[in-house]
C-alpha cells in the first residue's frame, strides 16, 4: 500500500540546535499512530513539518498526491476582539451546508455549542469543535496535537470511541501527540517514541519493552508512568 | 447649501472609511496595530523620495511602504528580538528617517503639518478618483481572499494544513495595507493612519457577533467618524484628521459603555 505520507531522514535545525535529527517513518491509510516523548523532544516541530509550516533543514517529506489533512491545534490564538460563532468557524473549513455542520457538531459531542462564541469555550469544548472542523473536510489523515487536554474522563472515552468509529468507516489515518501513556498503549496500532531522534517505534507492546523507552518513561506501567510526567516536565516543580 | 470642498472631503472620507473597515478588523484581530504604524510612518520617506526624484507621490509611497511592510514581516519572523521591539524600532526609525529625508533631499517641498495630520479639505476630484480606484482594489482583493485571511488569523498552522499558503496571506495583507496608506494619508495624515484603522474596528468589536458583521459595523462607525470629524473641523476651524479620530474615540467610548454583555 502506498503510504499517505513518508518522512525520510528529516532533520530540522534552529540555529545550531537540532530540533529533529534523522527522523524517518511512514503513515499508511487506516492506522492510528501515536507520537510520545518528553517535553522538548520535537513533537510539535515534527507536526509542523508534517503540516508544512516548517521546512526541513535536510531530508524530505513526501505526501501522497491530493492528500487531505485534518488538523487540530493544541489551542487557538484567538483574539478576544474577534467575534466568531462556532458555526461560522466550522463554515470556514469550506463546508457550506449548515445541516451538515450541525450533524458533525452533534457527532463530536458539541451539538449545544452551535451558536456559542469560540472565544468563550473551555479547553475541552474547543477540542471537540476543532475535531468537528477537522473531520468535516473528510481528511485522509488526521493530525491531533494533544487532543484530549481539558477533556474529563468520560469525554476522553467518547473522544476515542468517535475516532475509532470514524476510522473504521473511512479508513482515515490518525497521527496523534499524546501525554497519556495508558491511552496511547490502548488506542494505537503503532507508537513512535521521539527524543529529537526516534528512540524506538513499533507496536505498543514492543515499544514498552524497549530499553530506550524504559529509559525515558520508566520500566513499569502504572506508578512508573506517573513518575515520568514529573521528571520530564519542567513546569512541574513540586518534586 | 453645502460647500463643494466639504462635499468632496466627505466623499473622500467615506471612501477611505469603507476601505479601512475590513483591513482595520484584520489589524485588530491579528494584534498588528504597531505593524500598521510602521507601514504608515514609512510613507513619509516615500513622499520625500518621490518629490526629490519628481515621481508621482502615490507611487513613491506604495513602493516604500510595501518594502517596509515586507522587511518588517521578514524581520519579525526570523529575528532574535521580540516582534514588539522590532516593530517599535522600524516604526520610529521610519518616521525619523522620513523627517530627515524631507529636510535634506533636494526638491522636497512639503507642508509637514498636512503630511503628518492630513488635509482632506483640499482634496481634488482627481484625487478622489484615485482613492476610489484604490479602495475598490483593496476591497476586491480582500473579499476574494476573505476565507483564507480569516483562517490565517485564527491559526496559521490550520491554514497550511488545509492547503493554504502563509506567504500568500502575508502578501495580500501587506500589499493591501500599503495601498491603504497611500490613499488614506490625505485624510488623516501618516501619524493617524493606524488610528483610522483600529479605532472604528475596536469600537465595532463591542457590538459585533460575527466577523462579517464587525466589518459592516466598522464601516458604519468609520463613516460616522469621518462625517462628524469633518463637521467638527468646519465648525471649530480645526484640522480634519485629528477631528475625525477624536470623533472615532468618542464613539469607541460610547459603544463600550453600552456594550452587550
Amino acid at each position: 500500500m502506498k503510504p499517505l505520507i513518508s518522512v525520510k531522514n528529516l532533520t530540522i535545525k534552529k540555529g545550531k540546535r537540532s530540533l529533529l535529527e534523522n527522523v524517518s517513518f511512514e503513515l499508511v491509510r487506516g492506522e492510528a499512530v501515536s507520537l510520545i516523548g518528553p517535553n522538548g523532544a520535537g513533537k510539535t516541530t515534527l507536526i509542523r513539518a508534517l503540516i508544512g509550516t516548517l521546512k526541513p533543514t535536510s531530508g524530505n517529506i513526501k505526501r501522497k498526491r491530493g492528500l487531505k489533512i485534518g488538523y487540530t491545534p493544541q489551542k487557538l490564538q484567538l483574539e478576544q476582539l474577534m467575534p466568531m460563532p462556532v458555526d461560522r468557524f466550522l463554515s470556514l473549513s469550506g463546508e457550506n451546508n449548515r445541516e451538515k455542520r450541525r450533524e458533525m457538531l452533534v457527532r463530536c459531542d458539541a451539538g449545544n455549542l452551535h451558536n456559542a462564541r469560540l472565544a468563550d469555550l473551555s479547553g475541552g469544548e474547543t477540542q471537540r469543535v476543532l475535531l468537528a472542523r477537522a473531520l468535516m473536510r473528510k481528511p485522509d489523515l488526521l493530525i491531533l496535537d494533544e487532543p484530549t487536554q481539558g477533556l474529563d474522563q468520560p469525554g476522553e472515552a467518547r473522544f476515542y470511541a468517535l475516532l475509532n468509529e470514524v476510522r473504521s468507516e473511512t479508513q482515515l489515518a490518525v497521527f496523534m501527540v499524546s501525554h497519556d501513556l495508558h491511552i496511547v498503549m490502548a488506542q494505537s496500532d503503532r507508537v513512535i517514541c521521539l527524543n529529537t531522534h526516534i528512540c524506538c517505534s513499533g507496536a505498543p507492546e514492543t515499544v514498552s519493552n524497549d530499553p530506550s523507552y524504559q529509559d525515558l518513561f520508566g520500566t513499569r506501567t502504572g506508578l512508573a508512568l506517573y513518575q515520568h510526567s514529573h521528571t520530564h516536565s519542567p513546569e512541574c516543580n513540586h518534586d | 447649501m453645502i460647500d463643494d470642498f466639504l462635499l468632496r472631503a466627505l466623499i473622500a472620507g467615506i471612501i477611505i472609511a469603507v476601505a479601512a473597515a475590513p483591513l482595520g478588523c484584520l489589524v485588530v484581530w491579528r494584534r498588528m496595530a504597531y505593524f500598521g504604524d510602521a507601514t504608515g510612518h514609512a510613507a513619509l520617506l516615500g513622499i520625500a523620495l518621490a518629490m526629490s526624484f519628481s515621481m508621482p507621490l502615490m507611487l513613491g509611497v506604495i513602493v516604500i511602504t510595501t518594502a517596509m511592510a515586507l522587511t518588517v514581516t521578514f524581520a519579525t519572523r526570523h529575528g532574535t528580538y521580540a516582534a514588539d521591539t522590532i516593530l517599535g524600532v522600524f516604526s520610529h526609525s521610519a518616521l525619523a528617517i522620513g523627517l530627515v529625508a524631507a529636510a535634506v533631499l533636494p526638491g522636497v517641498r512639503l507642508n509637514l503639518m498636512d503630511t503628518l495630520l492630513g488635509n482632506i479639505l483640499t482634496v481634488s476630484n482627481s484625487e478622489i478618483l484615485m482613492m476610489a480606484a484604490g479602495a475598490a482594489g483593496i476591497l476586491l482583493v480582500i473579499a476574494f481572499f476573505w476565507r483564507p485571511l480569516l483562517n490565517a488569523t485564527l491559526s496559521p498552522e490550520l491554514l497550511v494544513a488545509e492547503g493554504g499558503s502563509i506567504l500568500r496571506d502575508r502578501l495580500v495583507f501587506t500589499l493591501t495595507l500599503a495601498f491603504f496608506v497611500a490613499i488614506s494619508m490625505k485624510l488623516v495624515g501618516i501619524l493617524l493612519i493606524t488610528a483610522m484603522l483600529i479605532l472604528p474596528a475596536a469600537a465595532a468589536a463591542a457590538i459585533s457577533r460575527s466577523p462579517e458583521r464587525m466589518v459592516v459595523f466598522t464601516a458604519i462607525i468609520g463613516i460616522m467618524s469621518v462625517t462628524g470629524g469633518i463637521w467638527l473641523s468646519w465648525q471649530a476651524d480645526i484640522q480634519a484628521g485629528p477631528a475625525i479620530i477624536v470623533t472615532a474615540s468618542f464613539l469607541f467610548v460610547l459603544l463600550n459603555l453600552f456594550r452587550r454583555k
